[in-house]
């Protein structure tokens, strides 16, 4: 087994007793890279091998000094390509991006070289993370490693694919809408998106500002809760970011739910669920209770109005926060033009795909006069009452599970030509955005055609350490399961 | 766009006009073949026809929520604490000339 097929934190332990060295690490990442991402497509850019050999030898040596003491030193990450990165091309899988080279990194991406990571490259996405499937990203469509046929999942795609053909230990992801907890079930990989402000969104390019979060990618509960330990901060340079008591997540790593309680949502398991997937979902229900958790069916409210309050909110900030890309101070220009205006609007429209001119266009005009009050701010409202719904919830539970996704992982090509389809697939994923809940994804078993389900928990803001608890103490009955194009 | 109000809310039918279209494209500094225009007409028409659910929910008397959390403005006091990064900055300009960015003249 290549060492990318070890756990983050298993590798970590291996890299600190000098069994083995950093550079051995980056170079099985590497490995992996050249061995599948011709056909997976992960990344859109990998380091140089002798930029990673340099930084693998920097952290070695502070390994060795005691600079770099945590788990992840020395381990190799990629990052999702939406996160700037000083010296290193982020394009967001945009044209419009396609030269940009960040002047700073972003805040929970210096946060992980504080802790030792060794960066092995940029992965692929929807372009500016809007889509569910990976196919929008102007640098092609990354491929599911179970099933080279079917989607990775997006717009995380590129992160939680290459951690699941182990093109790296780890990785970043950002979740606005699901982002990271639809591909993680998709890929049979884990991720955490975790409660609004606790990771800093500076320097991730902005798409939807009130709902995005970066979290981790990985292959256990483990890894995930030592990764955000890890990127989350308080961070004046993020006026949204939150200053948490306790930022200690790898304690809540207990088997231990006795008592546990646990609420399962009527809507999230009605119809449009696949039948393969509710019944892997309730398997996993029944090892909670069998560990003692206290589980009980209930009604959350407001379920069907979550997508479209959604997509108007999300729409609207995608709109104002794309402004920003005209073609003056970086990024791509247009050849030819005339004037000013002129050169704004063919940069753009040739810069951007048509997902992303498709949000711009609905949410420049749930902004505009006249439907400012019908669509947006009918919207907020909305949302509020959601929120409303999941407190109430709460009061009653500590965790809530639900799927992921209401199918795994479709065929390439069959999500794009129906927006609205695409757009329901989110479902579950999205009032948790809405609400600032933290959830996760664990994968919980295949379907029939061999593709990974995910079962996600939700926790109230601020409680990760609950749905770590769970998801962790679930993890304990079930191997990890690597697909077999890594093995 | 044609709207039937009845009582509090909107039924669908959701028609974008061209001038609708037009009208976005100058808000979203767009510029749209007559193909994309065509799409982007039934695209946003079914989104709206969609989005129009949330007019069966009774929102009377609830405040907007922009932020989950209460937010409130952070200030600093106002010290310069980035040195001077013009010129990495520039180096990403499409055009640069004397330490400025270069655009196409804005006013004859």
């Amino acid at each position: 087994m290549s060492l990318m097929g070890l756990t983050a934190v298993e590798l970590g332990k291996k890299i600190k007793s000098k069994e083995v060295s950093v550079n051995e690490a980056a170079e099985a990442a590497l490995d992996g890279i050249k061995n599948v991402d011709g056909t997976i497509n992960s990344y859109v850019t990998v380091l140089s091998e002798e930029d990673i050999k340099k930084r693998a030898e920097e952290v070695q040596k502070g390994i060795e000094k005691g600079v770099y003491t945590g788990p992840l030193a020395g381990v190799p990450v990629a990052i999702k390509d939406n996160m700037c990165t000083e010296g290193i091309l982020t394009t967001c899988s945009s044209k419009i991006l396609g030269n940009f080279v960040p002047t700073y990194t972003a805040e929970a991406v210096v946060n992980l070289i504080k802790a030792g990571a060794v960066i092995i490259g940029k992965t692929n996405m929807d372009e500016f993370a809007m889509g569910s499937t990976t196919e929008t990203s102007y640098y092609g469509a990354t491929k599911n490693p179970w099933n080279t046929e079917h989607v990775p999942g997006g717009s995380s795609g590129g992160s939680c694919a290459a951690v699941a053909a182990e093109e790296c230990s780890y990785a970043l992801g950002s979740d606005t809408g699901g982002s990271i907890r639809q591909p993680s079930s998709f890929c049979g990989v884990t991720g955490i998106k975790p409660t609004y402000g606790t990771v800093s969104r500076y320097g991730l390019i902005a798409y939807g500002s009130s709902l995005d979060q970066i979290g981790p990618v990985a292959k256990d509960v483990t890894d995930c809760a030592a990764i955000l330990e890890a990127i989350a901060s308080y961070d004046p340079k993020d006026s949204t970011s939150v200053k948490r008591e306790d930022y200690n997540f790898t304690s809540a790593l207990k088997d231990n739910i006795k008592g546990m309680r646990i609420g399962l949502p009527k809507e999230y398991f009605g119809e449009g669920l696949d039948e393969e997937v509710k019944a892997a979902i309730f398997k996993a229900v029944d090892v909670l209770k069998q560990k003692g958790a206290e589980v009980s069916e209930f009604s959350l409210g407001l379920v069907e109005y979550a997508i479209p309050a959604y997509y108007v909110i999300a729409s609207a900030e995608a709109s104002s926060n794309l402004a920003r890309f005209d073609g003056v101070k970086y990024g791509y220009r247009c050849d030819n033009y005339n004037g000013l205006h002129n050169m704004l609007k063919k940069t753009r429209s040739e810069g951007f795909g048509a997902e992303v001119k498709r949000r711009i266009m609905l949410g420049s005009f749930v902004l505009s006069s006249g439907y400012y009050d019908a669509y947006y701010i009918k919207a907020l409202r909305t949302k509020a009452l959601i929120k409303q719904e999941f407190d109430k919830a709460f009061e009653n539970y500590d965790v809530i599970i639900a799927p992921a996704s209401p199918s795994t992982a479709p065929k390439l090509g069959d999500s794009l030509s129906d927006p609205i389809k695409m757009y329901l697939g989110d479902i579950y994923t999205i009032s948790a955005n809405l609400a600032g809940l933290p959830g996760i994804t664990v994968p919980c078993g295949t379907d029939s055609k061999g593709l990974p389900i995910g079962l996600q928990m939700l926790g109230n803001c601020f409680e990760e350490k609950k749905i770590i608890q769970t998801a962790y103490a679930y993890e304990q009955s079930r191997e990890y399961v690597h697909c077999s194009i890594c093995k | 766009m044609n709207f039937f109000k009845q009582g509090d809310f909107y039924i669908m039918a959701n028609i974008i006009s061209d001038e609708t279209i037009e009208y976005v494209g100058i808000l979203a500094k767009l510029e749209l073949s007559e193909d994309e225009k065509e799409q982007a007409k039934k695209d946003m028409g079914s989104m709206l026809d969609y989005i129009d659910k949330l007019g069966e929910l009774d929102t009377s008397g609830v405040e907007p929520m922009s932020h989950v959390f209460p937010v409130n403005n952070i200030f600093r006091e106002d010290v310069v604490t980035n040195g001077d990064d013009s010129r990495n900055i520039l180096s990403n300009a499409p055009e640069e000339k004397d330490g400025s960015f270069v655009v196409p003249k804005t006013f004859d």
